[in-house]
């Protein structure tokens, strides 16, 4: 009986609470702790990477570490706008190929492998930002 | 790679061709498990499906390219299968494969000897259409291809005595190809116009249906890591013999990318009744590597 008693309200509460509590990508990435952890692992993958690490050699790196924060936040259904330039307007004049833009999927893959994002999470990500590819590749 | 950029240098000084021989032309600018695995007939696709990804790891700005060999144990037959296939730019596919049919003590059974071996080559085209199947997560459009395989075999006695109309066909084919990134899922569709027997190694055409026919092929793999995918295939192929009844090939399937440069693939496939040996279910093992 006992039991019982603890066990409805228990019971209760996640059926009502469930179809509520949908964790968005955010939410599942860590909330802004886990996007601040992501985006600075990010970071030094990519300017650590001999392939597209000069790329930021004149780039305002304050800058690109909160857009990118707010970007990730923002497209991961969590509570930001994302109010930088487009990716068309940031990375015209870079002449990125596709090799580029594999290269820092890649190494955001090893910053979410070393933020501990479970794969199936990176994904998620990874398809909200593949898109992308349009807009930033120019070259 | 070095080996080989140096010998195209060579050959592009020697012959005064200014080719743009730099190391990005062979770097192996795509993700992980995108080449996908070269297919029995030597085409990019899933083990027995060809899909519409071009092999290779190269970029549209860059060149690919896999060698494989397999090896599938039949209770009664073994299978063979070893080529190479280069990719061009994510655009163009050029594949080669020769297959090798083993009929061990059942071909003495069957009255071709101990040992009788079917031989085909295949060498294959493709070409992307449209799509591109990493990028293209905002929309329901697949990366799709269209390939064609040309086939021959070398047994036509044989062959005729079977009811084969001919040693020689070509396979042409149309391929589709989804990533549901977001779910971690590859589904692949294809459509093959085909008169092969066997893939071909039982020649095309025969005694009861000597035209071509439409045969539906598809894969669908999972990815659990980004170097391991699973999954499964489907291919249906025509029943052309009245000697012998040909069924649905199926497999289910495990695949490890060590590297971009190395991958092996095992499976278990079903190949059904072959020359009216019945279940022909087996071991498939394959072995790749590439850039
Ligand atoms: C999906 C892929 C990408 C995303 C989501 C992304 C995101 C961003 C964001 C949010 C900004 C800041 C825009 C602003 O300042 O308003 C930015 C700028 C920049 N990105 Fe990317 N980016 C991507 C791909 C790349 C690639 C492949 C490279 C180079 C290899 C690159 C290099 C840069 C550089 C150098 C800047 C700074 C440009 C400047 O100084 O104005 N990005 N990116």
């Amino acid at each position: 009986m006992a039991h019982w008693i603890i066990a409805f309200p228990a019971i209760a509460f996640l059926l009502v609470a469930a179809p509520e509590a949908k964790a968005t990508l955010y939410d599942d990435m860590g909330g802004k702790e886990g996007i601040d952890r992501l985006v600075d692992n990010s970071i030094k993958s990519f300017l650590a990477d001999p392939r597209i690490g000069k790329t930021f050699d004149d780039t305002n790196m304050v800058r690109f570490r909160t857009m990118l924060t707010a970007q990730f936040c923002h497209i991961a259904d969590g509570p930001c706008k994302y109010n930088g330039h487009s990716m068309a307007v940031a990375h015209r004049g870079l002449a990125l190929r596709q090799v580029d833009f594999n290269a820092l999927a890649e190494d955001l893959q090893s910053a979410m492998d070393v933020s501990g994002i479970p794969f199936r999470t990176q994904n998620r990500l990874l398809a909200l930002l593949a898109p992308m590819q349009r807009d930033v590749v120019t070259k | 790679m070095r080996p080989l950029l140096k010998i195209l240098s060579v050959i592009a000084c020697l012959t005064g061709i200014d080719a743009p021989v730099s190391a990005q032309l062979f770097e192996s600018g795509r993700l992980l498990a995108t080449t996908g695995v070269n297919q029995l007939e030597g085409a990019g696709g899933g083990g027995l499906v060809p899909w519409a990804l071009i092999t290779g790891y190269g970029t549209r700005d860059a060149i690919g390219g896999n060698v494989h060999g397999t090896y599938v144990w039949l209770p009664n037959f073994t299978l063979g299968s070893a080529g190479a296939a280069i990719g061009l730019y994510d655009r163009v596919e050029l594949s080669y494969a020769h297959e090798t049919f083993d009929t061990r003590t059942t071909g003495g059974k069957l009255g071709l000897g101990n040992g009788y071996a079917f031989n085909e080559d295949v060498v294959g085209l493709k070409l992307r259409v449209f799509g591109n199947v990493v990028y293209d997560q905002d929309s329901w459009m697949p990366q799709v291809a269209v390939g064609a395989q040309f086939k021959s075999t070398d047994n036509h006695a044989i062959l005729h005595a079977i009811g084969a109309k001919s040693s020689k066909g070509v396979d042409m084919y149309l391929a589709a190809t989804k990533l549901f990134l977001e779910e971690s899922l590859l589904l692949d569709a294809t459509v093959r116009l085909t008169k092969a027997n066997q893939f071909g190694l039982l020649g095309f055409g025969g005694d009861r249906n000597g035209g071509y026919s439409f045969e539906f092929e598809g894969s669908a793999a999972y990815l659990i890591s980004r170097q391991i995918a699973i999954g499964a295939e489907v291919r249906t192929k025509p029943d052309n013999l009245s000697f012998a009844k040909e069924g649905t090939a199926v497999d289910v399937f495990a695949a490890y990318f060590l590297t971009k440069n190395l991958s092996t693939t095992v499976a278990y496939v079903g190949l059904g009744d072959i020359a009216r040996q019945k279940g022909q279910n087996g071991v498939y093992v394959s072995l790749q590597a590439g850039f």
